[in-house]
């Protein structure tokens, strides 16, 4: 539809890629309550994922998001599978792509570094928490941090 | 000595600057917000890879739990320095932030193309500044779960 003025330069887009329906939710009211100028994008597996990313059949028209949240332990292709490839991909691999799990066992910490996540945040059981961390990742990468301009998707 | 004296750990950060009131006002920020965080300086990009890899006067550096990375320095330049610390299987587990006054768009990419883990810009102003050390703060170390100690093989 229209967009207001200005409203192309900041809308950001976001791409979640999680496989929970609850936690889906709990993250896109968590978003809609601290920044209206998110719009989230949900990949419910890897190979979804990676079809949004590449606009693959239905996501031909898919945005290029400003930042990943990505969830490790997912169906069809696993999370550490789809940041592989991420950070495989010459024009994919400068989107930050962010861990968002609820495991917070070493081997997957060291094993996301290793693979260039640009952060591993694990997921809080308590709701209020949950809330708190997606406010302060949209606050951190949102307004501090430097996001790579976006260009035209051929 | 005993295990009871370890009350919170230490952060160790590694801070490349080779402009002495960047690097002043980046350690009395970090000193402000969060006591539990020792910096330690690198002047330029040849003391920041020595200070990893432990060598000359600095072969008893700690593995830095994250890195601050200027992009432009003497003899090393920054972006030299992130390639070197990402092509290394074990350094290019250390979160590294780029901070710099650049904001061009060449340098953005570059940093991310090289893998920096995000990249920030220095702001002019002191209290900017502050409040941008405070974020750092409040998300890597609180939030962010950063890779262990543990020497990698």
């Amino acid at each position: 539809m229209t967009i207001n003025a200005g409203g192309a330069d900041t809308l950001k887009e976001v791409l979640l890629v999680e496989d929970s329906p609850g936690d889906v939710r709990l993250t896109r009211e968590a978003f809609r309550d601290f920044d209206q100028t998110v719009r989230l994008h949900v990949a419910i597996d890897g190979v979804d994922a990676m079809a949004f990313l590449r606009h693959e059949g239905l996501y031909a028209d898919a945005p290029r998001p400003d930042f990943i949240l990505l969830d490790l332990n997912l169906p069809r292709m696993d999370g550490r599978e789809v940041l592989a490839s991420i950070k495989k991909d010459e024009s994919l691999k400068t989107i930050p792509t962010i861990i968002l799990t609820t495991s917070d066992a070493e081997v997957d910490i060291a094993k996301s570094y290793q693979l260039q996540a640009n952060c591993y945040l694990v997921k809080p059981v308590q709701l209020t928490e949950f809330e708190n961390l997606i406010k302060s990742t949209s606050d951190f990468w949102l307004t501090k941090v430097k996001l790579k301009q976006q260009t035209q998707t051929r | 000595m005993n295990a009871m004296a370890v009350e919170e750990k230490i952060t160790e950060v590694l801070l490349v600057e080779d402009n002495a009131g960047d690097a002043r006002l980046a350690q009395e920020a970090f000193r402000e917000v969060n006591r539990s965080i020792r910096l330690h300086l690198a002047a330029d990009g040849l003391e920041a890879m020595a200070f990893l890899r432990q060598e000359g006067a600095h072969l008893h550096a700690p593995r830095p739990d994250f890195i601050l990375l200027d992009l432009n320095l003497p003899k090393m330049d920054g972006r030299e320095v992130l390639r070197l610390i990402k092509a290394d299987q074990s350094l290019k587990l250390i979160p590294t932030i780029v901070l710099s006054s650049s904001e061009t768009d060449a340098d953005v990419l570059i940093s991310y193309q090289l893998q920096a883990n995000c990249y920030l810009r220095k702001p002019a102003q002191w209290d900017a500044f502050d409040s941008l050390v405070e974020s750092i703060n409040n998300f890597w170390l609180t939030k962010v779960k950063l890779p262990s100690q543990m020497p990698s093989g």
